[in-house]
């Protein structure tokens, strides 16, 4: 089935907040956010602001009805600045306005000055100064001492990833409305509609029943609107509170750009050690994440980095540690693959600087090392239905690693100036909210008198294809058509207390919250057949493509009829289902626990060509098999793969953003910050699907899909590294991330570098 | 008064010429469907077709209409995402939908125009083709390779367009509504432009495609009095007279591209083109306005500075001609009075044994900015020497880069490799890049020696 929503996306007709139509009175917000990174605020004087025609209001901290605060996991986070900034891009004063224009040009005129304080923008820096959020972790399994005795090769070293935007087209915004009785009523961009509706509450000082939280789709999320779509729904709520009027609030890029956080960057040093089998006996791994201003999603994130730290390896004995480094960036925030991204890139790094010295290819030593099931994750969990060994092997016969290998070694030989490099990533992803209590969802439908199904779940569609699985959930549990059924918003009002869209569990917490919900109403249905036509036994009463059947026996009664009768009969057409995932637990105190409701798997290799002369780079070809469980949608589950897959390789590759010492995003634009246009994607992405039948935790057998396959462009690194050492055996300097043009042309080169051939001009130019 | 046809309506407005037409299209006429998602030409979301009536048809263009001034569509026919639509799914939606080629759908319809301003193009209609239609526009969710096979699905169907009456064929097999026939029949009413003799003025920005003036001062741009050069047929055309080649100051980069005098340079000009902006932006992007901009790393610049190019400056009519490389005085300075606009640029016809490249190194290989860019020509004549070389390079000085010295330095020798490594060196002393957000001091220099080097592998094979 293809995605529901095509038709108006193709169409030009889908209708994302920006493109509400504008209610009369409607004032236009723009957020007058700190031109400093870290400062006291000495003055803040909007009175000429205030003057110029069009503006209606400016709203400081000291206007605010509730409490100033957003924070999620701590409550660190004003949602306007009252005394200090911490970053810059910081919101400090709202300007309500008849036009943005008007509203823009009122931002110029705002006096703001601050006492300097020191700017932190290093992890490294804010840990030694003690300037860490919640506290370390540490995972900890089997035993160190006697592993590093044993171990016989070793090898330590530091390993960088640097952030990432989330680049959704749509940026972030809100439309709020006054509702009589102090109520408000908002259209939010965002992928957690409770957090918003909890933000709103708490800055306006209202019940969250006050609050009405709505939303239809975004243009992309990707994580950046899980946590940060919620200071710019409480600032438009805000206005709308204060002004009884309706407020617009959509940010464009720069401001998008600035204001928000970003995949956390992270600096790790990592020791491991192998034995004569290439088996790693023993790892450890400190990872510094450099969190932002302020805490938002950070502690979690961490924990994730922990729970994938090994990625698809079984170690016996670890030891991996993560703290959360407080620095004067822009809080970063959840985005795919939630900091397990950041892990499994150190031990691959380290798994790369044990190959280079033993002269083996890398992928003997992580072959090796693949999980099995009954092998125990460091946070305790036992391994069930691995298929890391499988999709390995099943990658290398259906894609003929050997033919792959001799054509790159041969094509290696022959060019000078071109360089083809492989990589093999397996991945091996948990599935659920590590945070064991927000692991539940409800939904909510309505079988209207005509046969209509009307259904609203916690889900919000974000091009991920929920609304589309929704769908076939209800189409499949009523043997219903298509076109009989709607996907209503996510509303607070019809589904209350969700979490998020977000930890790949969308689907399955939703649509298991779905299915529970069509089965009861068709077990009433079916009931009322049972007694309407006098059956004996329930088993003989099917509702098949629309009709019903006895005894296999159509009878002459259709859906529509059923319904209408049982409407008539005064049978209860409407329905709730509550799931929570069984089994998942975790224990922070012991760090141990059975956090995933499973892993999904996968193996892919990236083959690419480097240009030698200019450090440009074409990626020839990405074969992946992967673990989709029993997919329910291969054209939806192929798109997140693709996509992941492109949007991972960006993060490795082109994606760099660039913060001064001043905290100052450079990087600040589309021209600047580059990611990955149709030439960028390999060019050709061969995608096997693995089906098995064991994921009973999934959604109809249909296994998460929506973080897993990012990390497969982690294996875009490790190719390119491999290129640059065929070119160049001493090249350094390969474990940072990303590995742009720059870094591939110093490293092809590097050695000339030292040679000072480069650099005799450079020493006295750098800062003109 | 500005004047138009916007899908199937006739537009008539009062707004000021400087707002961009996708404001006017989303806030003033309510079409949603054109989307916002970076104001700078960058993503795509906002492409809408620019049809121009000529010579009894009319032919159409993408271009981002976030960086297009409302003054710019004076005559033409508009159309967004809106205007393609027919009853159900047109062939380009329904190709789109059946590979998967929509996700959150926010970039959907840019791609959507795009592929239908395809359909609509004269030129060849492969899948490479295909592709680089689509290469201004940018998807976060799918990767791209689901719109790769709707591509495949609209060329192959497309190799049953009739090339003689394409716009009835794109119509009878649902690529188009009904409404796009009737178009040329309303046309020819609008005021033509370039009727009007212009002259410049301090008070008075002179707007090409406004495709650099709106990512630096889009707010400026709105209220500023402009003349609309784009689509002047005075300024237009690239021709060849009396051994010179001429290109008019609004001459697109695209239809540079597509100049058989350009591409006679090098076999590889197209490819060289490729590397410039996007298509939509190549659409808008002029060569006056390229010059006129004074980037230091401007691809056009840099490209007609190695072909020793003059430019021709108008005052109210008197006319002056200078040596491109001394238009460029200083960071964004010019030799240019207030009073003089861009008339054209010329330059001599390459002679027998005439060698030409272009480079470009940036972050996204598409689609960028150049961390460093650089052109090179050479003659050789029978005797091997070299008769003429002119090397130019940007990202690594103040200005576009003409590199005197080094140029100067080949002049009469015979190419050998140690030819070659005295003159990457000497190109070393002629520059003096600085660190920013698109590389170091160190990279830019190395990278600088890889693309002059580049350059002598193209023109001296037999030396590597």
């Amino acid at each position: 089935m293809k995605n529901i929503d095509s038709y108006t996306h193709t169409r030009g007709e889908s209708i994302y907040v920006d493109d509400l139509p504008i209610l009369g009175g409607t004032l236009f917000a723009i957020v007058f956010d700190s031109p400093v990174a870290h400062g006291k605020i000495k003055n803040l004087d909007v009175s000429e602001a205030l003057r110029l025609p069009g503006i209606k209001r400016i709203i400081t901290y000291d206007q605010i009805p509730g409490e100033n605060q957003i924070g999620g996991i701590f409550p660190d986070e004003p949602a306007l600045a009252d005394k200090e900034v911490h970053f810059r891009g910081q919101p400090v004063a709202l300007i309500l306005a008849s036009s943005e224009r008007a509203g823009r040009e009122a931002r110029a005129k705002i006096i703001f000055e601050t006492e300097a304080l020191p700017i932190i923008t290093d992890p490294r820096e804010a840990a030694s100064k003690g300037e860490i959020i919640g506290p370390v972790r540490t995972f900890k399994m089997g035993d160190l001492t006697e592993a590093w005795n044993k171990a016989v090769h070793v090898y330590e070293g530091k390993a960088e990833t640097n952030g990432q935007e989330h680049l959704y087209i749509e940026g972030q915004g809100a439309y709020a409305f006054p509702i009589e009785n102090d109520c408000i009523r908002v259209v939010s961009s965002t992928q957690g509609p409770t957090q918003v509706q909890r933000g709103v509450a708490r800055v306006l000082g209202l019940a969250m029943h006050k609050v009405e939280v709505d939303v239809r789709r975004l243009g992309g999320g990707f994580g950046g609107k899980e946590d940060q779509a919620t200071p710019f729904a409480v600032l438009a709520s805000l206005g709308a509170f204060l002004t009884k009027k309706p407020v617009k609030l959509i940010l464009d890029r720069e401001e998008d750009l600035r204001m928000t956080g970003k995949r956390h960057p992270y600096t790790s040093d990592f020791k491991i050690g192998l034995d004569e089998d290439l088996k790693i006996v023993a790892y450890e791994a400190d990872f510094f994440q450099n969190a932002g201003a302020s805490a938002d999603l950070s502690p979690a994130v961490l924990e994730r980095t922990l729970f994938h730290a090994t990625n698809s390896y079984f170690v016996p004995n670890i030891r991996v540690s993560a703290t959360s480094c407080r620095t004067n960036l822009p809080p970063n925030t959840a985005f795919r693959g939630f900091g397990g991204p950041q892990g499994m890139f150190v031990i691959e790094a380290a798994i790369t600087m044990a190959a280079e010295d033993l002269c083996v290819d890398r992928a003997q030593i992580q072959k090796a090392n693949l999980f099995k099931d009954n092998d125990e994750f460091s946070y305790g969990q036992i391994i069930e239905g691995c298929e890391a060994l499988s999709t390995w092997q099943q990658a290398e016969e259906d894609f003929d690693i050997q033919a792959t290998r001799n054509r790159v070694a041969n094509f290696n030989a022959q060019n000078k100036y071109s360089k083809k490099g492989l990589a093999f990533m397996p991945i091996c992803f948990g599935i659920s909210f590590t945070n064991t209590p927000m692991n539940h969802a409800r939904a909510l439908v309505h079988v209207y008198q005509d046969g209509s199904v009307g259904a609203s779940t916690g889900a919000v569609e974000m091009g991920q294809g929920v609304n589309t699985k929704m769908l076939q959930v209800i189409a499949q549990t009523f043997s219903l058509s298509p076109s009989k059924i709607k996907l209503e918003t996510t509303n607070t009002t019809r589904v209350a207390n969700t979490s998020p869209t977000a930890a790949s569990a969308g689907a399955d917490l939703n649509g298991k919250a779905l299915q529970i919900a069509c089965d009861a109403i068709k077990s009433r249905l079916r009931t009322f057949i049972q007694k309407t036509f006098k059956v004996e036994h329930p088993e003989a009463v099917n509702i098949k493509d629309e009709w019903v059947y006895i005894d296999g026996k159509k009878t002459d009664w259709n859906w529509e009829k059923l319904v209408a009768n049982a409407f008539l009969a005064r049978v209860q057409l409407s329905e709730k289902g509550h799931y929570a995932t069984p089994r998942v637990k975790f224990d922070k105190t012991t760090e141990k626990g059975h956090p995933f409701a499973y892993h999904v798997y996968g193996t892919s290799i990236t083959e690419v060509t480097i240009d030698c002369l200019r450090g440009t780079y074409v990626f020839d070809k990405v074969d992946i098999v992967h673990d989709f469980g029993k997919s329910m949608n291969p054209i939806v589950d192929r798109g997140q793969v693709e996509g992941g897959l492109v949007q991972g390789m960006g993060w490795m590759t082109m994606e760099e953003l660039a913060y001064n010492e001043e905290g100052r995003l450079l990087s600040s634009a589309l021209s600047t910050y580059k990611v990955p246009d149709v030439f960028s994607a390999p060019k050709e992405i061969n995608l096997k699907f693995l089906e098995t039948e064991h994921s009973n935790l999934a959604i109809l057998k249909s296994k998460a899909v929506g973080e897993p396959p990012l990390m497969y462009g982690i294996g875009a690194h490790f190719a390119i590294s491999d290129a640059v050492k065929a070119f160049n055996p001493d090249a350094k300097g390969l474990f940072v991330a990303p590995m742009t043009h720059e870094k591939v042309l110093l490293a092809l080169y590097s050695n000339d570098n030292e040679k000072n051939e480069m650099n005799k001009y450079s020493e006295s130019e750098v800062n003109k | 008064m500005i004047g138009f046809i916007l899908n199937n309506e006739r537009i008539e407005t009062d707004l000021p010429q400087g707002m961009v037409l996708a404001d006017f299209i989303r806030y003033k006429q309510c079409l949603t469907g054109t989307k916002l998602g970076c104001r700078e030409g960058d993503c795509g979301a906002c492409t809408v077709l620019v049809g121009t009536f000529s010579h009894g048809k009319i032919s159409y263009e993408s271009v981002t209409s976030c960086l297009m001034p409302l003054g710019n569509a004076q005559g033409k026919h508009i159309v967004t995402v809106e205007g393609v639509n027919t009853e159900g799914l047109n062939f380009v939606q329904q190709a789109m939908t059946d590979e998967g080629g929509t996700q959150c759908g926010f970039c959907t319809p840019g791609f959507i125009v795009s592929l239908c301003g395809f359909a609509l193009s004269e030129s060849k209609q492969d899948q490479t083709e295909g592709v680089l239609a689509i290469a201004g526009n940018i998807c976060r969710c799918t990767g791209y390779k689901s719109i790769e096979r709707a591509i495949e699905r609209i060329v192959d169907k497309l190799k049953d367009k009739n090339p003689e009456d394409s716009l009835n064929w794109l119509v009878s097999n649902n690529f188009l509504p009904a409404y796009f026939l009737d178009i040329k029949y309303r046309m020819p009413v609008f005021q033509k432009n370039g009727a009007d003799s212009i002259s410049a003025d301090s008070d008075i920005v002179f707007v090409g495609g406004g495709t650099d003036l709106y990512v630096q001062r889009p707010e400026e741009m709105y209220q500023s009095k402009m003349v609309h050069t784009l689509y002047r047929t005075d300024l237009k055309g690239i021709w060849k007279a009396s051994g010179k080649c001429h290109i008019g100051a609004s001459a697109s980069t695209e239809e540079m591209k597509q100049s058989e005098i350009i591409q006679s340079l090098s076999p590889q000009t197209h490819d060289f083109f490729d590397l410039i902006s996007s298509l939509q932006i190549r659409n808008m992007a002029t060569v006056a306005g390229n010059l006129v901009n004074a980037s230091p790393i401007g691809d056009l610049a840099i490209f007609l500075l190695a072909l020793d190019a003059e430019i021709v400056l108008n005052a109210k009519g008197a006319l002056r001609q200078l040596p491109l490389h001394s238009f460029f005085k200083g960071y964004k300075t010019l030799d240019k009075s207030a009073d003089e606009f861009v008339q054209e640029v010329n330059f001599n016809l390459p002679s027998s044994g005439f060698l030409f490249n272009f480079e470009k190194v940036c972050k996204r290989t598409y689609l960028d900015i150049a961390s460093v860019n650089s052109a090179a020509s050479v003659t050789i004549n029978s005797k091997g020497e070299i008769t003429q070389a002119a090397f130019s390079a940007g990202g690594v000085a103040p200005v576009p880069k003409y590199l005197p010295e080094t140029s100067a330095f080949l002049m009469g020798k015979i190419p050998s490799a140690d030819l070659i490594a005295q003159s990457l060196e000497l190109a070393q002393s002629e520059v003096a890049p600085i660190a920013d957000v698109r590389g170091t001091v160190q990279y830019k220099r190395l990278l600088l020696r890889q693309l002059m080097t580049g350059h002598f592998m193209k023109f001296f094979p037999e030396l590597y």
